[in-house]
Protein backbone atom coordinates (compact mmCIF):
# COMPACT_ATOMS: atom_id res chain seq x y z
CA UNK A 1 0.00 0.00 0.00
CA UNK A 2 1.16 3.52 -0.69
CA UNK A 3 -0.26 6.95 -1.39
CA UNK A 4 0.52 9.36 -4.22
CA UNK A 5 -0.10 13.08 -3.73
CA UNK A 6 -0.20 15.42 -6.72
CA UNK A 7 1.07 18.80 -5.52
CA UNK A 8 1.04 22.23 -7.15
CA UNK A 9 3.56 25.03 -6.81
CA UNK A 10 3.34 28.76 -7.50
CA UNK A 11 6.47 30.87 -7.84
CA UNK A 12 8.62 27.81 -7.09
CA UNK A 13 6.93 27.24 -3.71
CA UNK A 14 4.56 24.37 -2.92
CA UNK A 15 1.03 25.71 -2.30
CA UNK A 16 -0.38 25.61 1.22
CA UNK A 17 -3.35 23.57 0.01
CA UNK A 18 -0.91 20.98 -1.37
CA UNK A 19 0.78 20.79 2.04
CA UNK A 20 -2.67 20.05 3.49
CA UNK A 21 -2.98 17.16 1.02
CA UNK A 22 0.46 15.85 2.09
CA UNK A 23 -0.59 16.00 5.74
CA UNK A 24 -3.80 14.17 4.85
CA UNK A 25 -1.84 11.44 3.06
CA UNK A 26 0.62 11.03 5.95
CA UNK A 27 -2.20 10.76 8.47
CA UNK A 28 -3.99 8.09 6.42
CA UNK A 29 -1.31 5.67 7.64
CA UNK A 30 -1.56 3.80 4.38
CA UNK A 31 2.12 3.30 3.60
CA UNK A 32 4.77 5.43 1.93
CA UNK A 33 3.81 8.86 0.66
CA UNK A 34 5.11 9.88 -2.76
CA UNK A 35 4.59 13.40 -4.08
CA UNK A 36 4.27 14.20 -7.79
CA UNK A 37 5.08 17.71 -8.96
CA UNK A 38 4.84 18.98 -12.53
CA UNK A 39 5.32 22.69 -11.73
CA UNK A 40 8.69 24.33 -11.18
CA UNK A 41 9.51 24.03 -7.49
CA UNK A 42 12.50 24.31 -5.21
CA UNK A 43 13.62 22.69 -1.92
CA UNK A 44 11.53 19.60 -2.54
CA UNK A 45 13.72 17.52 -0.17
CA UNK A 46 12.14 19.52 2.66
CA UNK A 47 8.80 17.84 1.98
CA UNK A 48 10.17 15.08 4.23
CA UNK A 49 8.87 17.02 7.19
CA UNK A 50 5.32 16.50 5.91
CA UNK A 51 5.95 12.76 5.69
CA UNK A 52 6.98 12.51 2.03
CA UNK A 53 9.48 9.76 1.21
CA UNK A 54 9.97 10.35 -2.51
CA UNK A 55 9.20 13.25 -4.81
CA UNK A 56 8.67 12.54 -8.51
CA UNK A 57 9.51 15.68 -10.40
CA UNK A 58 8.39 16.15 -13.99
CA UNK A 59 10.37 18.69 -15.92
CA UNK A 60 8.37 19.41 -19.06
CA UNK A 61 7.64 22.88 -20.40
CA UNK A 62 4.43 21.54 -22.02
CA UNK A 63 2.95 21.11 -18.53
CA UNK A 64 3.51 24.71 -17.45
CA UNK A 65 -0.12 25.66 -18.14
CA UNK A 66 -1.28 22.48 -16.32
CA UNK A 67 -3.12 20.92 -19.30
CA UNK A 68 -5.73 18.76 -17.59
CA UNK A 69 -5.57 15.56 -19.69
CA UNK A 70 -1.77 15.49 -19.63
CA UNK A 71 -1.69 16.08 -15.87
CA UNK A 72 -4.20 13.23 -15.49
CA UNK A 73 -1.89 10.94 -17.52
CA UNK A 74 1.09 11.97 -15.39
CA UNK A 75 -0.82 11.23 -12.16
CA UNK A 76 -2.06 7.83 -13.36
CA UNK A 77 1.44 6.98 -14.66
CA UNK A 78 3.11 7.97 -11.39
CA UNK A 79 0.56 5.99 -9.35
CA UNK A 80 1.32 2.94 -11.45
CA UNK A 81 5.07 3.44 -11.18
CA UNK A 82 5.06 3.54 -7.38
CA UNK A 83 2.21 1.06 -6.97
CA UNK A 84 0.00 3.59 -5.19
CA UNK A 85 -3.58 2.55 -4.59
CA UNK A 86 -4.68 5.93 -3.28
CA UNK A 87 -4.21 9.33 -4.89
CA UNK A 88 -4.79 12.36 -2.66
CA UNK A 89 -4.88 15.91 -3.98
CA UNK A 90 -6.12 19.24 -2.77
CA UNK A 91 -8.95 20.83 -4.74
CA UNK A 92 -7.90 23.35 -7.40
CA UNK A 93 -9.05 24.19 -10.90
CA UNK A 94 -6.64 21.56 -12.24
CA UNK A 95 -7.42 18.88 -9.67
CA UNK A 96 -11.20 19.26 -9.95
CA UNK A 97 -10.91 18.72 -13.71
CA UNK A 98 -8.26 15.99 -13.63
CA UNK A 99 -9.57 13.78 -10.78
CA UNK A 100 -12.46 12.18 -12.72
CA UNK A 101 -10.14 11.45 -15.67
CA UNK A 102 -7.58 9.83 -13.37
CA UNK A 103 -10.41 7.83 -11.81
CA UNK A 104 -11.41 6.33 -15.16
CA UNK A 105 -7.79 5.74 -16.20
CA UNK A 106 -6.92 3.91 -12.96
CA UNK A 107 -10.33 2.22 -12.59
CA UNK A 108 -10.37 3.95 -9.23
CA UNK A 109 -13.27 5.19 -7.13
CA UNK A 110 -13.33 8.97 -6.84
CA UNK A 111 -14.53 10.99 -3.85
CA UNK A 112 -14.46 14.75 -4.27
CA UNK A 113 -14.67 17.55 -1.72
CA UNK A 114 -13.52 15.36 1.17
CA UNK A 115 -13.46 17.19 4.52
CA UNK A 116 -12.01 14.63 6.98
CA UNK A 117 -9.67 11.66 7.26
CA UNK A 118 -11.06 8.26 6.25
CA UNK A 119 -12.68 5.88 8.74
CA UNK A 120 -11.66 2.27 8.22
CA UNK A 121 -13.82 0.31 10.69
CA UNK A 122 -16.52 -0.46 8.18
CA UNK A 123 -14.87 -0.35 4.79
CA UNK A 124 -13.20 2.84 3.54
CA UNK A 125 -15.51 5.73 4.45
CA UNK A 126 -14.84 9.43 3.83
CA UNK A 127 -16.91 12.47 4.77
CA UNK A 128 -17.77 14.73 1.82
CA UNK A 129 -19.38 18.15 1.79
CA UNK A 130 -22.69 17.94 -0.13
CA UNK A 131 -25.80 20.05 -0.81
CA UNK A 132 -23.50 23.05 -1.17
CA UNK A 133 -22.44 23.20 2.45
CA UNK A 134 -25.87 22.30 3.83
CA UNK A 135 -24.86 18.71 4.73
CA UNK A 136 -22.11 16.08 4.83
CA UNK A 137 -22.29 12.58 3.37
CA UNK A 138 -20.26 9.74 4.89
CA UNK A 139 -19.47 7.87 1.71
CA UNK A 140 -18.12 4.35 1.39
CA UNK A 141 -15.73 3.75 -1.50
CA UNK A 142 -15.48 0.26 -2.99
CA UNK A 143 -12.61 -1.05 -5.05
CA UNK A 144 -8.82 -1.36 -4.82
CA UNK A 145 -7.90 2.14 -5.95
CA UNK A 146 -9.16 5.43 -4.57
CA UNK A 147 -8.87 9.06 -5.58
CA UNK A 148 -9.65 11.73 -3.00
CA UNK A 149 -9.87 15.46 -3.61
CA UNK A 150 -9.57 17.36 -0.34
CA UNK A 151 -11.50 20.55 0.48
CA UNK A 152 -9.38 23.55 1.42
CA UNK A 153 -8.78 23.98 5.17
CA UNK A 154 -10.05 20.44 5.82
CA UNK A 155 -7.13 19.87 8.17
CA UNK A 156 -4.17 21.79 9.58
CA UNK A 157 -0.76 21.34 7.96
CA UNK A 158 1.58 19.23 10.09
CA UNK A 159 5.29 19.78 9.44
CA UNK A 160 6.52 18.00 12.57
CA UNK A 161 7.91 14.89 10.88
CA UNK A 162 11.60 14.51 10.32
CA UNK A 163 13.63 13.22 7.40
CA UNK A 164 14.33 14.46 3.97
CA UNK A 165 12.61 13.37 0.78
CA UNK A 166 14.45 11.84 -2.18
CA UNK A 167 13.80 13.74 -5.40
CA UNK A 168 13.66 11.71 -8.64
CA UNK A 169 13.01 12.82 -12.18
CA UNK A 170 9.91 11.29 -13.75
CA UNK A 171 9.00 11.24 -17.43
CA UNK A 172 5.31 10.41 -17.91
CA UNK A 173 3.79 8.89 -21.03
CA UNK A 174 1.10 11.01 -22.63
CA UNK A 175 -1.97 10.01 -24.63
CA UNK A 176 -2.46 11.08 -28.24
CA UNK A 177 -5.10 13.66 -27.29
CA UNK A 178 -3.59 14.94 -24.05
CA UNK A 179 -2.73 18.29 -25.61
CA UNK A 180 -5.91 18.67 -27.69
CA UNK A 181 -6.86 21.81 -25.76
CA UNK A 182 -4.70 24.78 -26.69
CA UNK A 183 -4.28 27.67 -24.31
CA UNK A 184 -4.57 30.85 -26.38
CA UNK A 185 -4.35 33.43 -23.61
CA UNK A 186 -4.06 33.77 -19.84
CA UNK A 187 -5.13 36.94 -18.08
CA UNK A 188 -3.62 37.07 -14.63
CA UNK A 189 -5.29 39.26 -12.12
CA UNK A 190 -2.38 41.20 -10.65
CA UNK A 191 -2.24 42.66 -7.20
CA UNK A 192 -5.59 41.65 -5.81
CA UNK A 193 -5.95 38.91 -3.24
CA UNK A 194 -7.63 35.98 -4.87
CA UNK A 195 -11.03 35.12 -3.51
CA UNK A 196 -10.91 31.28 -3.56
CA UNK A 197 -7.68 31.27 -1.54
CA UNK A 198 -8.33 34.26 0.72
CA UNK A 199 -8.26 33.93 4.48
CA UNK A 200 -10.27 37.13 5.01
CA UNK A 201 -13.18 38.19 2.80
CA UNK A 202 -15.16 41.44 2.66
CA UNK A 203 -18.39 40.90 0.74
CA UNK A 204 -21.12 43.36 -0.20
CA UNK A 205 -24.61 43.13 -1.65
CA UNK A 206 -27.43 45.08 -3.16
CA UNK A 207 -27.59 47.25 -0.03
CA UNK A 208 -24.63 49.18 -1.46
CA UNK A 209 -27.05 50.80 -3.95
CA UNK A 210 -24.59 51.07 -6.85
CA UNK A 211 -21.07 50.27 -8.09
CA UNK A 212 -19.90 53.80 -7.32
CA UNK A 213 -20.14 53.01 -3.60
CA UNK A 214 -17.60 50.19 -3.56
CA UNK A 215 -14.70 52.40 -2.59
CA UNK A 216 -15.45 52.01 1.11
CA UNK A 217 -15.66 48.23 0.65
CA UNK A 218 -12.28 48.22 -1.07
CA UNK A 219 -10.79 50.46 1.62
CA UNK A 220 -11.94 48.06 4.32
CA UNK A 221 -10.61 45.07 2.34
CA UNK A 222 -7.26 46.77 1.79
CA UNK A 223 -6.97 47.60 5.46
CA UNK A 224 -7.54 43.95 6.35
CA UNK A 225 -5.62 42.46 3.46
CA UNK A 226 -8.87 40.76 2.49
CA UNK A 227 -10.33 39.68 -0.86
CA UNK A 228 -13.57 41.29 -2.04
CA UNK A 229 -16.70 39.31 -2.88
CA UNK A 230 -20.34 40.08 -3.70
CA UNK A 231 -23.83 38.61 -3.87
CA UNK A 232 -25.28 37.31 -7.12
CA UNK A 233 -27.54 40.26 -8.02
CA UNK A 234 -24.51 42.53 -7.70
CA UNK A 235 -22.56 40.62 -10.35
CA UNK A 236 -25.71 40.07 -12.46
CA UNK A 237 -26.12 43.86 -12.64
CA UNK A 238 -22.42 44.15 -13.52
CA UNK A 239 -21.68 46.29 -10.49
CA UNK A 240 -18.86 43.84 -9.79
CA UNK A 241 -17.08 41.17 -11.88
CA UNK A 242 -18.52 37.65 -12.02
CA UNK A 243 -15.53 36.07 -10.34
CA UNK A 244 -16.53 37.86 -7.10
CA UNK A 245 -19.96 36.19 -6.95
CA UNK A 246 -20.17 33.82 -3.99
CA UNK A 247 -22.95 31.42 -3.13
CA UNK A 248 -24.66 28.30 -4.33
CA UNK A 249 -24.19 29.21 -7.98
CA UNK A 250 -20.91 31.06 -7.56
CA UNK A 251 -17.67 30.54 -5.70
CA UNK A 252 -17.76 28.73 -2.37
CA UNK A 253 -15.48 30.25 0.22
CA UNK A 254 -14.35 29.13 3.67
CA UNK A 255 -12.19 31.96 5.06
CA UNK A 256 -11.38 32.62 8.72
CA UNK A 257 -13.41 35.83 8.54
CA UNK A 258 -16.31 36.72 6.24
CA UNK A 259 -17.77 40.21 6.58
CA UNK A 260 -21.15 40.58 4.84
CA UNK A 261 -22.30 44.14 4.16
CA UNK A 262 -25.77 44.97 2.84
CA UNK A 263 -26.48 41.32 2.04
CA UNK A 264 -29.82 39.90 3.19
CA UNK A 265 -28.58 36.33 3.73
CA UNK A 266 -30.67 34.39 1.22
CA UNK A 267 -30.26 30.63 1.56
CA UNK A 268 -28.42 30.46 -1.80
CA UNK A 269 -25.92 33.05 -0.60
CA UNK A 270 -25.41 31.30 2.76
CA UNK A 271 -24.73 28.01 0.97
CA UNK A 272 -21.52 29.43 -0.41
CA UNK A 273 -20.22 31.07 2.77
CA UNK A 274 -21.47 29.13 5.78
CA UNK A 275 -18.24 27.15 6.12
CA UNK A 276 -16.47 30.39 7.10
CA UNK A 277 -15.00 30.27 10.60
CA UNK A 278 -16.32 33.66 11.76
CA UNK A 279 -19.11 35.67 10.11
CA UNK A 280 -19.77 39.38 10.71
CA UNK A 281 -22.99 40.88 9.32
CA UNK A 282 -23.61 44.58 8.80
CA UNK A 283 -27.19 45.33 7.78
CA UNK A 284 -29.57 48.21 8.42
CA UNK A 285 -32.52 45.85 8.85
CA UNK A 286 -32.45 44.12 12.25
CA UNK A 287 -34.74 41.41 10.78
CA UNK A 288 -32.33 40.49 7.97
CA UNK A 289 -32.07 36.67 7.89
CA UNK A 290 -28.25 36.80 7.73
CA UNK A 291 -28.09 37.71 11.45
CA UNK A 292 -29.28 34.14 12.26
CA UNK A 293 -26.12 32.75 10.63
CA UNK A 294 -23.71 35.33 12.01
CA UNK A 295 -21.28 35.32 14.92
CA UNK A 296 -21.25 39.12 15.23
CA UNK A 297 -23.97 41.46 14.02
CA UNK A 298 -24.19 45.22 13.60
CA UNK A 299 -27.52 46.87 12.83
CA UNK A 300 -26.71 50.06 11.02
CA UNK A 301 -26.28 51.88 7.74
CA UNK A 302 -23.29 50.48 5.86
CA UNK A 303 -22.41 53.96 4.60
CA UNK A 304 -21.88 54.94 8.21
CA UNK A 305 -20.59 51.69 9.78
CA UNK A 306 -18.04 50.57 7.17
CA UNK A 307 -15.83 53.69 7.31
CA UNK A 308 -16.00 53.53 11.12
CA UNK A 309 -14.85 49.93 11.08
CA UNK A 310 -11.94 50.78 8.78
CA UNK A 311 -11.02 53.58 11.16
CA UNK A 312 -11.20 51.32 14.21
CA UNK A 313 -8.89 48.82 12.50
CA UNK A 314 -6.48 51.63 11.73
CA UNK A 315 -6.57 52.70 15.36
CA UNK A 316 -5.90 49.14 16.52
CA UNK A 317 -2.80 49.11 14.37
CA UNK A 318 -4.09 46.58 11.80
CA UNK B 1 -24.60 21.50 -34.77
CA UNK B 2 -25.65 18.44 -32.84
CA UNK B 3 -25.65 19.14 -29.10
CA UNK B 4 -26.27 16.97 -26.05
CA UNK B 5 -27.04 18.62 -22.72
CA UNK B 6 -27.11 16.45 -19.60
CA UNK B 7 -29.28 17.69 -16.77
CA UNK B 8 -29.78 16.56 -13.22
CA UNK B 9 -32.92 16.90 -11.15
CA UNK B 10 -32.12 18.53 -7.81
CA UNK B 11 -33.92 20.16 -4.87
CA UNK B 12 -34.78 23.82 -5.34
CA UNK B 13 -32.00 26.04 -4.03
CA UNK B 14 -34.24 27.33 -1.20
CA UNK B 15 -34.74 23.81 0.19
CA UNK B 16 -34.02 23.26 3.84
CA UNK B 17 -32.08 20.00 3.68
CA UNK B 18 -33.33 17.23 6.02
CA UNK B 19 -32.82 13.49 5.96
CA UNK B 20 -34.77 10.43 7.03
CA UNK B 21 -32.09 7.79 7.52
CA UNK B 22 -29.93 7.79 4.41
CA UNK B 23 -32.58 9.39 2.21
CA UNK B 24 -33.24 13.05 1.53
CA UNK B 25 -36.58 13.99 3.06
CA UNK B 26 -38.48 14.96 -0.11
CA UNK B 27 -41.54 16.14 1.76
CA UNK B 28 -42.54 19.51 0.33
CA UNK B 29 -39.32 19.77 -1.72
CA UNK B 30 -39.60 21.29 -5.20
CA UNK B 31 -37.24 19.89 -7.82
CA UNK B 32 -35.53 21.91 -10.52
CA UNK B 33 -33.01 21.54 -13.33
CA UNK B 34 -29.53 21.69 -11.74
CA UNK B 35 -28.69 25.43 -11.73
CA UNK B 36 -25.34 24.89 -13.49
CA UNK B 37 -26.98 22.54 -16.01
CA UNK B 38 -29.51 25.30 -16.62
CA UNK B 39 -26.67 27.60 -17.72
CA UNK B 40 -25.36 24.88 -20.06
CA UNK B 41 -28.85 24.43 -21.49
CA UNK B 42 -29.28 28.17 -22.03
CA UNK B 43 -26.03 28.42 -24.03
CA UNK B 44 -26.90 25.25 -25.97
CA UNK B 45 -30.26 26.72 -27.01
CA UNK B 46 -28.48 29.84 -28.32
CA UNK B 47 -25.90 27.80 -30.25
CA UNK B 48 -28.54 25.49 -31.66
CA UNK B 49 -30.71 28.39 -32.83
CA UNK B 50 -27.74 30.17 -34.43
CA UNK B 51 -26.64 27.02 -36.28
CA UNK B 52 -30.13 25.60 -36.95
CA UNK B 53 -28.86 22.48 -35.25
CA UNK B 54 -30.35 19.87 -33.00
CA UNK B 55 -30.43 19.80 -29.21
CA UNK B 56 -31.03 16.65 -27.17
CA UNK B 57 -31.41 16.75 -23.43
CA UNK B 58 -30.57 13.70 -21.32
CA UNK B 59 -31.33 12.83 -17.72
CA UNK B 60 -30.47 9.72 -15.76
CA UNK B 61 -33.41 9.39 -13.43
CA UNK B 62 -36.62 7.68 -12.49
CA UNK B 63 -40.06 8.67 -13.81
CA UNK B 64 -40.42 11.47 -11.24
CA UNK B 65 -37.85 13.56 -13.14
CA UNK B 66 -40.08 13.93 -16.21
CA UNK B 67 -41.51 17.36 -15.24
CA UNK B 68 -37.89 18.62 -14.99
CA UNK B 69 -37.10 17.13 -18.42
CA UNK B 70 -40.26 18.72 -19.91
CA UNK B 71 -39.07 22.07 -18.58
CA UNK B 72 -35.81 21.64 -20.51
CA UNK B 73 -37.87 20.86 -23.63
CA UNK B 74 -39.93 24.00 -22.97
CA UNK B 75 -36.73 26.05 -22.75
CA UNK B 76 -35.73 24.85 -26.22
CA UNK B 77 -34.39 21.29 -26.42
CA UNK B 78 -35.81 19.36 -29.41
CA UNK B 79 -36.00 15.93 -27.89
CA UNK B 80 -35.24 14.22 -24.62
CA UNK B 81 -33.88 10.93 -23.36
CA UNK B 82 -34.40 9.57 -19.89
CA UNK B 83 -32.21 6.70 -18.81
CA UNK B 84 -34.51 4.92 -16.44
CA UNK B 85 -32.48 4.47 -13.26
CA UNK B 86 -31.81 6.02 -9.91
CA UNK B 87 -28.59 8.05 -10.45
CA UNK B 88 -26.59 6.05 -7.93
CA UNK B 89 -23.29 7.89 -8.22
CA UNK B 90 -21.13 9.89 -10.62
CA UNK B 91 -19.50 6.84 -12.20
CA UNK B 92 -22.86 5.18 -12.79
CA UNK B 93 -24.27 8.31 -14.43
CA UNK B 94 -21.14 8.86 -16.54
CA UNK B 95 -21.29 5.29 -17.87
CA UNK B 96 -24.91 5.75 -18.97
CA UNK B 97 -24.15 9.05 -20.71
CA UNK B 98 -21.05 7.70 -22.44
CA UNK B 99 -22.88 4.57 -23.61
CA UNK B 100 -25.71 6.68 -25.03
CA UNK B 101 -23.51 9.35 -26.64
CA UNK B 102 -20.89 6.99 -28.11
CA UNK B 103 -22.43 6.57 -31.58
CA UNK B 104 -24.63 9.69 -31.85
CA UNK B 105 -22.07 12.08 -33.37
CA UNK B 106 -22.62 14.92 -30.93
CA UNK B 107 -20.45 17.95 -31.62
CA UNK B 108 -20.50 18.85 -27.95
CA UNK B 109 -21.72 17.41 -24.68
CA UNK B 110 -22.55 20.14 -22.16
CA UNK B 111 -23.59 19.93 -18.54
CA UNK B 112 -23.17 21.93 -15.35
CA UNK B 113 -19.83 22.06 -13.55
CA UNK B 114 -21.42 20.10 -10.71
CA UNK B 115 -24.79 19.01 -9.39
CA UNK B 116 -26.04 21.23 -6.59
CA UNK B 117 -27.00 18.19 -4.49
CA UNK B 118 -24.00 15.84 -4.39
CA UNK B 119 -21.45 18.45 -5.60
CA UNK B 120 -19.34 15.70 -7.16
CA UNK B 121 -18.20 17.61 -10.25
CA UNK B 122 -17.02 14.36 -11.82
CA UNK B 123 -19.47 13.36 -14.53
CA UNK B 124 -18.07 15.66 -17.26
CA UNK B 125 -14.49 14.47 -16.79
CA UNK B 126 -15.50 10.82 -16.60
CA UNK B 127 -17.64 11.00 -19.74
CA UNK B 128 -14.80 12.77 -21.58
CA UNK B 129 -12.27 10.15 -20.50
CA UNK B 130 -14.61 7.29 -21.46
CA UNK B 131 -15.17 8.83 -24.91
CA UNK B 132 -11.56 10.06 -25.30
CA UNK B 133 -12.63 13.69 -25.73
CA UNK B 134 -11.20 16.92 -24.34
CA UNK B 135 -13.09 18.44 -21.44
CA UNK B 136 -13.23 22.01 -20.20
CA UNK B 137 -14.40 22.86 -16.70
CA UNK B 138 -15.56 25.35 -15.51
CA UNK B 139 -16.55 26.57 -18.96
CA UNK B 140 -17.62 30.21 -18.55
CA UNK B 141 -17.69 31.40 -22.16
CA UNK B 142 -18.24 29.33 -25.29
CA UNK B 143 -18.11 30.40 -28.94
CA UNK B 144 -17.89 28.20 -32.00
CA UNK B 145 -15.99 29.06 -35.21
CA UNK B 146 -16.11 26.38 -37.87
CA UNK B 147 -15.06 23.20 -36.16
CA UNK B 148 -13.26 24.99 -33.32
CA UNK B 149 -14.73 25.74 -29.91
CA UNK B 150 -13.27 28.74 -28.08
CA UNK B 151 -13.80 28.78 -24.37
CA UNK B 152 -12.85 30.68 -21.26
CA UNK B 153 -12.46 29.38 -17.75
CA UNK B 154 -11.35 30.74 -14.41
CA UNK B 155 -8.17 29.37 -12.91
CA UNK B 156 -6.33 30.38 -9.75
CA UNK B 157 -5.40 33.99 -10.17
CA UNK B 158 -7.11 34.81 -13.43
CA UNK B 159 -8.75 33.65 -16.61
CA UNK B 160 -7.58 31.15 -19.18
CA UNK B 161 -8.76 31.15 -22.79
CA UNK B 162 -8.55 27.88 -24.68
CA UNK B 163 -9.65 26.27 -27.91
CA UNK B 164 -10.15 22.75 -29.15
CA UNK B 165 -11.71 20.91 -32.06
CA UNK B 166 -15.18 19.48 -31.68
CA UNK B 167 -16.36 17.12 -30.28
CA UNK B 168 -15.69 17.98 -26.66
CA UNK B 169 -17.29 17.90 -23.22
CA UNK B 170 -17.75 20.96 -21.00
CA UNK B 171 -18.90 21.51 -17.41
CA UNK B 172 -20.52 24.94 -17.53
CA UNK B 173 -20.96 27.81 -15.12
CA UNK B 174 -22.19 31.39 -15.36
CA UNK B 175 -21.69 33.78 -17.13
CA UNK B 176 -21.80 31.40 -20.13
CA UNK B 177 -25.42 32.49 -20.73
CA UNK B 178 -28.40 33.74 -18.78
CA UNK B 179 -31.01 31.31 -17.54
CA UNK B 180 -33.95 31.07 -19.91
CA UNK B 181 -37.49 31.04 -18.57
CA UNK B 182 -39.87 28.94 -20.68
CA UNK B 183 -42.70 30.87 -22.33
CA UNK B 184 -46.27 29.66 -22.90
CA UNK B 185 -45.57 28.54 -26.44
CA UNK B 186 -42.51 26.62 -25.29
CA UNK B 187 -44.52 24.89 -22.58
CA UNK B 188 -47.27 23.90 -25.06
CA UNK B 189 -44.73 22.60 -27.59
CA UNK B 190 -42.79 20.69 -24.94
CA UNK B 191 -45.79 18.44 -24.35
CA UNK B 192 -45.54 17.10 -27.91
CA UNK B 193 -41.76 16.78 -28.12
CA UNK B 194 -40.37 13.23 -28.01
CA UNK B 195 -39.16 11.89 -24.65
CA UNK B 196 -37.56 8.50 -25.13
CA UNK B 197 -37.07 6.22 -22.11
CA UNK B 198 -34.22 3.73 -22.28
CA UNK B 199 -32.90 1.24 -19.75
CA UNK B 200 -29.41 1.51 -18.18
CA UNK B 201 -26.62 -0.48 -19.83
CA UNK B 202 -24.51 -1.13 -16.75
CA UNK B 203 -24.98 -1.15 -13.01
CA UNK B 204 -21.63 -0.41 -11.40
CA UNK B 205 -21.74 2.26 -8.71
CA UNK B 206 -18.57 2.16 -6.61
CA UNK B 207 -19.71 4.58 -3.91
CA UNK B 208 -22.48 4.44 -1.36
CA UNK B 209 -23.65 7.01 1.19
CA UNK B 210 -23.71 5.38 4.62
CA UNK B 211 -24.98 8.36 6.63
CA UNK B 212 -25.71 12.08 6.36
CA UNK B 213 -24.75 14.72 8.89
CA UNK B 214 -25.95 18.30 9.20
CA UNK B 215 -23.36 20.97 9.96
CA UNK B 216 -23.14 22.24 13.53
CA UNK B 217 -25.35 25.26 14.17
CA UNK B 218 -23.63 28.56 14.79
CA UNK B 219 -23.96 29.85 18.36
CA UNK B 220 -26.11 32.89 19.04
CA UNK B 221 -25.15 36.07 17.23
CA UNK B 222 -23.50 38.72 19.39
CA UNK B 223 -24.90 42.15 18.54
CA UNK B 224 -22.53 45.11 18.64
CA UNK B 225 -23.49 48.75 18.71
CA UNK B 226 -22.95 50.51 15.37
CA UNK B 227 -21.10 53.27 17.20
CA UNK B 228 -18.67 50.90 18.86
CA UNK B 229 -16.51 49.44 16.10
CA UNK B 230 -13.56 49.35 18.52
CA UNK B 231 -15.44 46.63 20.38
CA UNK B 232 -15.91 44.62 17.15
CA UNK B 233 -12.20 44.85 16.38
CA UNK B 234 -11.38 43.76 19.93
CA UNK B 235 -13.71 40.72 19.69
CA UNK B 236 -12.32 39.72 16.31
CA UNK B 237 -8.82 39.87 17.75
CA UNK B 238 -9.30 38.45 21.21
CA UNK B 239 -12.37 36.23 21.05
CA UNK B 240 -12.59 34.99 17.47
CA UNK B 241 -8.81 35.30 17.00
CA UNK B 242 -9.14 35.95 13.28
CA UNK B 243 -7.16 39.19 13.07
C1 LIG C 1 -31.33 29.25 -8.24
C2 LIG C 1 -30.82 30.44 -7.51
C3 LIG C 1 -29.48 30.51 -7.21
C4 LIG C 1 -28.96 31.61 -6.53
N1 LIG C 1 -27.63 31.65 -6.25
C5 LIG C 1 -27.14 32.68 -5.53
C6 LIG C 1 -25.76 32.75 -5.18
O1 LIG C 1 -24.97 31.87 -5.56
N2 LIG C 1 -25.31 33.82 -4.46
C7 LIG C 1 -26.15 34.82 -4.05
O2 LIG C 1 -25.67 35.76 -3.39
N3 LIG C 1 -27.44 34.79 -4.39
C8 LIG C 1 -27.95 33.76 -5.12
N4 LIG C 1 -29.27 33.76 -5.46
C9 LIG C 1 -30.07 34.97 -5.17
C10 LIG C 1 -30.58 35.02 -3.73
O3 LIG C 1 -31.80 34.33 -3.67
C11 LIG C 1 -30.80 36.48 -3.31
O4 LIG C 1 -31.70 37.07 -4.20
C12 LIG C 1 -29.53 37.30 -3.26
O5 LIG C 1 -28.52 36.64 -2.52
C13 LIG C 1 -29.82 38.64 -2.63
O6 LIG C 1 -28.69 39.47 -2.74
P1 LIG C 1 -28.48 40.68 -1.70
O7 LIG C 1 -28.50 40.14 -0.35
O8 LIG C 1 -27.28 41.41 -2.17
O9 LIG C 1 -29.73 41.59 -2.01
P2 LIG C 1 -31.07 41.84 -1.18
O10 LIG C 1 -31.75 40.57 -0.86
O11 LIG C 1 -31.79 42.87 -1.93
O12 LIG C 1 -30.57 42.41 0.20
C14 LIG C 1 -30.00 43.66 0.39
C15 LIG C 1 -29.77 43.83 1.88
O13 LIG C 1 -29.11 45.03 2.10
C16 LIG C 1 -29.65 45.66 3.25
N5 LIG C 1 -29.38 47.08 3.10
C17 LIG C 1 -29.96 47.95 2.24
N6 LIG C 1 -29.40 49.18 2.38
C18 LIG C 1 -28.47 49.08 3.34
C19 LIG C 1 -27.58 50.00 3.94
N7 LIG C 1 -27.53 51.29 3.56
N8 LIG C 1 -26.77 49.56 4.91
C20 LIG C 1 -26.79 48.26 5.34
N9 LIG C 1 -27.62 47.35 4.79
C21 LIG C 1 -28.45 47.75 3.81
C22 LIG C 1 -31.10 45.31 3.23
O14 LIG C 1 -31.65 45.39 4.55
C23 LIG C 1 -31.05 43.87 2.70
O15 LIG C 1 -30.97 42.94 3.77
C24 LIG C 1 -29.81 32.68 -6.16
C25 LIG C 1 -31.17 32.60 -6.45
C26 LIG C 1 -31.67 31.50 -7.12
C27 LIG C 1 -33.13 31.46 -7.41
Amino acid sequence: MSVLVYIEADNNAVKKSSLEALTYAAKMNAGDVTALVTDKAENLEELGKYGVKTVLQVNDEKLSTRPVSAIASAIAGAAQKVGANAVVMSRSSTVDAAAPRVGVKMKATVASNVVALPQNENGFVVRRGVFTGKAFADTKLEGENKILTIAKNALAVDDSLSGSATVEAFVPEFGAKDFAIKVTDVKKQEGDILLPEADLVVSAGRGMKGPENWEMIENLANKLGAATACSKPVSDMDWRPHHEHVGQTGIKVAPSLYIAIGISGAIQHLAGVNSSKTIVVINKDSEAPFFKSADYGIVGDAFDVVPKLTEALEKAGI
Amino acid sequence: MNILVCICHVPDTTTKIKFTGTELDKNGVQFIIGPYDDYALARAVELKEASKGKLTVLNVGEADTEPTIRKALAIGADNAVRINAHPKDAYFVAEQIAAYAKDKNFDMILMGREASDYNGGQVHGMVAEMLDMPCIVPCMTLEVEGNTAKMGREIEGGKEYVECEMPFVAGCQEPIAEWKIPNMRGIMMARKKPLEVIEPTSQSAPTEVMAYQLPAERGNVKMIDADNMDELVRLLKEEAKVL
